[in-house]
């Protein structure tokens, strides 16, 4: 499937903000405003990179997107879902049903193994892993080249391996949309490529439609669509130079 | 199971994880609560062995007439101040009216482990040069025997009484220099009699066997000009705890004065009293520094689990969720810790029992870990456990996953 296909597509896009604000200690002297009015849409099965110097306001924004912050105005509909309207468990079961994550300190649960990572969501969500979703998270974690760490405590893994981990755990429940906040920032560029290399498979495999925080200009290069953010506005949005 | 199946699932985990801090909880619970189940089976052993000592020679509930009151001819009220004052009358011994029918009702009220109607009145013992004031009682020996549980304290002798028989205490008998089959007389006023002694027995307090002297009821109804008569009514019960609350509703039915042992040994229920204040000080003191304990070592994983609860949040997990997640920790550190405590305890009552002993040898007393009372500890203290988890748990779960993740 093609994502400049799908995000030119018509339907309710999968994402979309509007005049979004974000204003960190409010009614404080230290008040301070870091998204100065995002408006921005996502297809289904796009493949996006979000760049912009640091402090620019990104991973506020991916925060917003993945509904772990709530804006201070503006509206955003997820999914179909018009996310203001949500009380906290809300977002809880909007977050669970349409989003993935992928951080940058992957942010595995050390106390569990690889595949009880990967399968952490799903136990979250049921109660309990089922047969289908511990199959599935085996076979994310095989699709991840990781079929013999599967029982392995995160300590045990390099950091592309746990990286890889937490792409196979943002999958397991197949969400509508990844998001990934500078997956490969705490990699050396090989372990970074085979990261990067993973999730566009992932994405062609899948379906699934990527945000991906970079502020690696190559990396964002290689992506489908490239957003920039520059003072917490949205400064330059269009299809990546290397597409054809 | 399932409905907690991620909580479970995350708390053993949690736990499993921090496991010198878990460790470290897990025993301070079990000494709270083994220190609290163990200082609860010495005091409950402790008052059970003083009120055993006290109550072995006595009566729970005792009946006798009223005393005898001269009526005033005119009704004084309160602020009237007397013209004259009354004498108050002696008190003679008196039958109890109707005492046959009194006791075989009392029979059958249950609750009631024995009733005997006794005579009883002083009198003076003498052998030879030897004089002794004494305390006669007039019994029927089998029901006076279930009343005081005499067959455990016969020292000598028999505990059979045929007209002309007595029984003594056995500090009385050393006093008059007798032993058993020899002869003393007792005198009550007018009246003597020559009696044999067929028994000793020790009442375990030394002014009781220094002075008792049973004889047979109708001996005492003719000592004490009494025939066919009875001055008092023994009752023992079931529940010790049960007389005060008998001897109300009795005095409220029947035309006599009761009293409870209660009535008659207040320093000793207020000295019970005050242990059982002291008791339950205690246990909330080492339950409040259980909690305490819980709950810092919570608060503290709680910080340093910010990055996981923002993990788990970020992977779909509830506020509730992370909040039972929590809950259910200090649970289980009350569960397993007071499970551990009580094992604890019940090795501190074997030692005690072991090692602790009279200069015979024997135990001091008895104390059990009754297990009503060690599954009320334990409870207790998991019930703690989650109290305690509250404040810790709900500050995880409110915390923002995006700021815990940061962090």
């Amino acid at each position: 499937m093609s994502a400049a296909g799908a995000a030119s597509g018509a339907g309710a896009p999968l994402v979309a903000l509007h005049d979004i604000h974000k204003r960190y200690n409010v009614g404080l002297p230290t008040e301070t405003e870091v998204l100065h009015g995002i408006s921005l849409s996502l297809a289904h099965g796009e493949f996006v990179a979000l760049i912009g110097p640091s402090g620019s306001g990104k991973s506020t924004l991916l925060n917003v997107l993945g509904l772990l912050e709530r804006p201070s105005s503006g509206t955003y509909t997820l999914a179909g879902t018009p996310v203001q309207g949500l009380d906290d468990d809300g977002l809880t079961r909007l977050r669970r049903e349409t989003l993935g994550f992928v951080f940058q300190f992957h942010h595995l649960l050390p106390a569990f193994t690889a595949l009880e990572n990967v399968t952490l969501p799903a136990l979250a969500r049921d109660g309990q892993v089922s047969a289908a979703l511990r199959e599935r998270g085996r076979a994310l974690l095989a699709g991840v080249g990781l079929a013999a760490a599967m029982d392995r405590k995160p300590q045990a893994l390099s950091g592309g391996m746990q990286q890889r981990v937490a792409i196979a755990r943002a999958l397991v429940l197949q969400p509508a949309l990844v998001l990934a906040d500078e997956p490969t920032g705490n990699l050396d560029t090989a372990s970074a490529d085979e990261v990067f290399v993973m999730l566009r498979r992932m994405h062609a495999e899948v379906g699934t439609s990527f945000l991906i925080v970079t502020h690696d200009p190559r990396l964002a290069a290689r992506c489908d669509r490239v957003i920039e953010i520059v003072d917490g506005r949205v400064a330059r949005d269009a299809p990546s130079a290397l597409q054809p | 199971m399932r409905r907690i199946g991620f909580e479970l699932t995350v708390a053993v985990r949690f736990l499993r994880e921090g496991r010198f801090q878990s460790l470290l909880i897990i025993f301070g619970v079990a000494a709270g609560v083994a220190v609290v189940a163990y200082i609860s089976a010495l005091v409950t052993g402790l008052q059970q062995n003083t009120l055993n000592k006290t109550l072995g020679a006595q009566a729970h509930v005792v009946i006798t007439p009223l005393d005898e009151r001269v009526t005033p001819v005119l009704p004084r009220a309160a602020d009237e101040r007397p013209f004259s004052d009354l004498q108050p009358r002696a008190q003679r011994l008196r039958n109890l009216s109707n005492w046959p029918l009194v006791v075989a009702r009392l029979e059958r009220q249950p609750g009631v482990a024995a009733v005997s109607p006794l005579v009883a009145g002083s009198g003076l013992a003498q052998r030879g040069e030897a004089t002794r004031a004494v305390t006669v009682a007039g019994v029927e020996i089998e029901r006076y025997a279930r009343v005081v549980g005499l067959a455990s304290k016969r020292v000598a002798g028999s505990l059979q009484l045929a007209p002309g028989d007595t029984i003594a205490g056995i500090t009385l008998a050393s006093d008059l220099g007798v032993r058993v089959g020899d002869r003393i007389t007792l005198s009550t006023g007018p009246r003597s009699e020559v009696l044999r002694i067929t028994g000793l027995v020790d009442l375990g307090v030394r002014e009781l066997n220094r002075r008792t002297l049973l004889v047979p009821l109708r001996t005492g109804q003719t000592l004490f000009d009494l025939p066919g008569g009875a001055t008092q009514i023994d009752i023992t019960l079931d529940d010790v705890w049960a007389a005060q609350d008998l001897a109300r509703s009795l005095a409220q039915q029947l035309p006599y004065k009761v009293e409870s042992w209660q009535d008659t040994n207040s320093q000793l229920v207020s000295a019970l009293n005050a242990q059982s204040v002291s008791t339950t000080i205690i246990r909330g003191v080492v339950m409040m520094v259980v909690v305490l304990g819980i709950a810092s070592v919570l608060v503290v994983s709680v910080v340093q689990k910010q990055r996981e609860i923002g993990i788990l949040r970020a992977m779909g997990a509830t506020r509730g969720q992370v909040l039972r997640v929590f809950l259910l920790q200090g649970a289980l550190v009350g569960a397993i810790g007071s499970a551990l405590g009580v094992v604890l305890a019940m090795a501190l009552v074997f030692l005690f029992t072991r090692v602790v002993r009279g200069p015979d040898g024997a135990p001091l007393f008895d104390i059990t870990l009754p297990p009503a009372l060690a599954a009320q500890v334990a409870l207790v203290a998991a019930v703690a456990g989650v109290l305690a988890a509250v404040a810790p748990a709900r500050r995880a779960s409110r915390m923002d996953p995006a700021q815990a993740m940061r962090s």
